[in-house]
């Protein structure tokens, strides 16, 4: 019974992606729910205080109270408000998140679709983001979110140029804008493409962080000035769609950067078998993160909080043991590292908020305009000239690389 | 059958869309239409085995183009805009020409005769060359046309810095 379900789920392609569709939404929802708890957490602890500490154990429960007020919340249309477009605007901007991780490859077995213009897709999709900003902005009829939504359109507009020549170098290394056959030539290649264009990565990285509207570059919602931006006249659950949509945005950019250029799915160090011991990192994390659970256990004063805390140890030792076994361990290696180092990207991010002011606004433009643009190209030429003449040493190569074409 | 649904679907809306981009009094709500349009125009590429078309077209027109649109519409009052009349006075003139183009085209392709040959399928690269196909056309093929395209490009572009600094002077 339980094999024909698998057989007939396997051989109906259409239900398979429904299936993975449905897996990746619920288990972003959440990670986005408490993308935002592990936010207030770590500027808590980086400003020397303790962030939500009151509902739930450590505040555990936090992103479900929020949750649960922002759907209860009345949903405000301000006089005077562009109806249509005020109601379709937050709409936008949560599709264009979600809809870009239908070509992430999550691990080499585990994506949605692999489709040969996977990057330009993703481009696409994402630019169309920005239409729930302007149009929220707009739509709201009020002058602190028309300020910001022109300031963000601005500030998008300026830096997915420097994003996007920055990921043309990647391109001409993988010769392929299929994301999954960047992951695997960068197997190919026993490098990840971060190393042969490190300057592709910092321009992407802060590209990205301007992109997401996050701090340093976060004056579309400059609080001392603009209130809270293009989102000002939004409350209860289009504002949280908002919220989600910022969130998601810096799951996908990280996704994005994790795949051109950290090797995806892949260990690190994925060609040296001297480390195949790495293979073990999931038990190891899971054992870890069941020890920290006990010292914080042994911390709290309240009993039913140290019943909880024994429970969460005991369910993370569980999972220890089952990813113990090898053909799970086999498995989710991929998810694994892929998440691991999609982690290390939030967490920067959240760090950087903890870390710079927040730039003015013609600062802004003018290193998103006469400095990263301008490196961006002159990566892009360098890389293209070495590029041309490695190809051309590598002659055998070559002959294989253009015969393919 | 798909295929000639879909693009039913597409056309229709395609055409719907671009009606109400020059009908709506609004501004903002035509480039929100002309969005749709250009999505429109993009699933039919799309149908048509061009995933690159169908990409470039969603980033440079719908991410790039109509944003700039909106950027300098947004600047403009609404509200004194609404009430104005449309400059388009010639609409009688325009309905006879645009009648006489769609009767002229039906009668072509219902005779098939004109020297209108399509061609039954259309030619499709596989899957994963579409993109270098269009790369190759470009920069071998086609190259003189497109670096003489990208220099009027170019020197628009430095005709409006230009006049933008001489009028800043």
């Amino acid at each position: 019974m339980l094999e024909n379900a698998f057989e007939f789920v396997m051989a109906t392609p259409l239900l398979l992606a429904l299936i993975k569709i449905l897996i990746i939404f619920g288990v972003l929802s959440g990670i986005v729910a408490y993308l935002v708890y592990m936010e207030r957490k770590v500027l808590a602890f980086m400003q020397a205080r303790l962030g939500p500490m009151r509902v739930g154990p450590w505040g555990l429960l936090q992103p479900v109270a929020d949750g649960l007020k922002l759907l209860l919340k009345e949903d405000i249309i301000p006089a005077g408000a562009d109806e249509w477009l005020f109601l379709l605007a937050p709409a936008i901007s949560v599709f264009a998140a979600f809809t870009v991780f239908a070509v992430i490859p999550f691990a080499g077995n585990f994506y949605v679709t692999d489709i040969n213009i996977g990057l330009l897709f993703i481009l696409a999709i994402s630019s169309l983001g920005i239409y729930g900003i302007i149009l929220g902005g707009w739509a709201s009829n009020s002058h602190y979110p028309l300020l910001g939504a022109l300031r963000s359109s601005a500030q998008l507009v300026s830096y997915e140029v420097a994003g996007g020549m920055a990921l043309v170098g990647v391109l001409l290394l993988s010769g392929s804008l299929s994301m999954v056959d960047i992951v695997e030539r960068q197997s190919g290649a026993g490098v990840w493409y971060v190393f042969l264009q490190p300057v592709a990565f910092l321009i992407y990285v802060i590209a990205a962080v301007a992109e997401t509207n996050r701090n340093p570059f976060d004056l579309p919602e400059a609080e001392s000035e603009l209130t809270a931006g293009f989102h000002t006249e939004y409350s209860g659950f289009r504002f949280a769609l908002y919220f989600m949509a910022e969130y998601t945005n810096m799951v996908v950019v990280s996704c994005i950067a994790v795949t051109l250029f950290l090797g995806g799915w892949l260990r690190p160090f994925a060609s040296v078998s001297a480390l195949d011991f790495l293979k073990f990192a999931p038990i190891v994390a899971f054992l870890g993160a069941a020890i920290f659970i006990v010292w914080l256990g042994l911390k709290s004063l309240v009993t039913l909080e140290r019943y909880f805390f024994v429970v969460l140890a005991a369910a993370c030792v569980g999972l220890a043991v089952l990813v113990a076994y090898p053909a799970i361990l086999n498995a989710i290696q991929g998810v694994f590292w892929f998440s691991a180092k999609v982690l290390v990207f939030l967490y920067a991010f959240i760090w950087y908020r903890a870390t710079f002011p927040r730039y003015r606004y013609d600062q802004l433009m003018s290193i998103g305009w006469r400095v990263m643009i301008p490196l961006a190209l002159a990566n892009l030429i360098v890389t293209a000239v070495l590029r041309y003449f490695w190809l051309a040493h590598h002659a055998a190569t070559a002959v294989a690389v253009l015969g393919r074409q | 059958m798909a295929e000639l649904v879909t693009f039913i679907i597409l056309g229709l809306l395609a055409l719907v869309s671009a009606l109400m981009v020059i009908t709506r009094h609004n501004a903002v709500h035509s480039a929100i239409w002309l969005v749709i349009t250009l999505f429109a125009v993009g699933g039919i590429f799309l149908l048509q085995h061009a995933e690159f078309l169908f990409a470039v077209q969603v980033i440079l027109y719908v991410g790039g183009i109509t944003v700039l649109f909106l950027f300098v519409v947004m600047l403009v009052d609404i509200d004194v805009q609404l009430k104005q009349a449309r400059f388009a006075r010639q609409w009688q003139l325009a309905l006879v020409t645009a009648f006489l183009v769609v009767a002229q085209l039906g009668y072509a392709l219902y005779n098939h005769g004109l020297g209108l040959n399509l061609p039954s399928r259309p030619m499709v690269p596989a899957p994963a060359q579409n993109t270098q196909a269009v790369g190759m056309a470009l920069y071998q093929n086609y190259m003189l046309p497109v670096e003489i395209a990208s220099i009027l490009l170019l020197v628009a572009m430095v005709g409006a810095v230009i006049m933008a600094k001489r009028k800043l002077q």
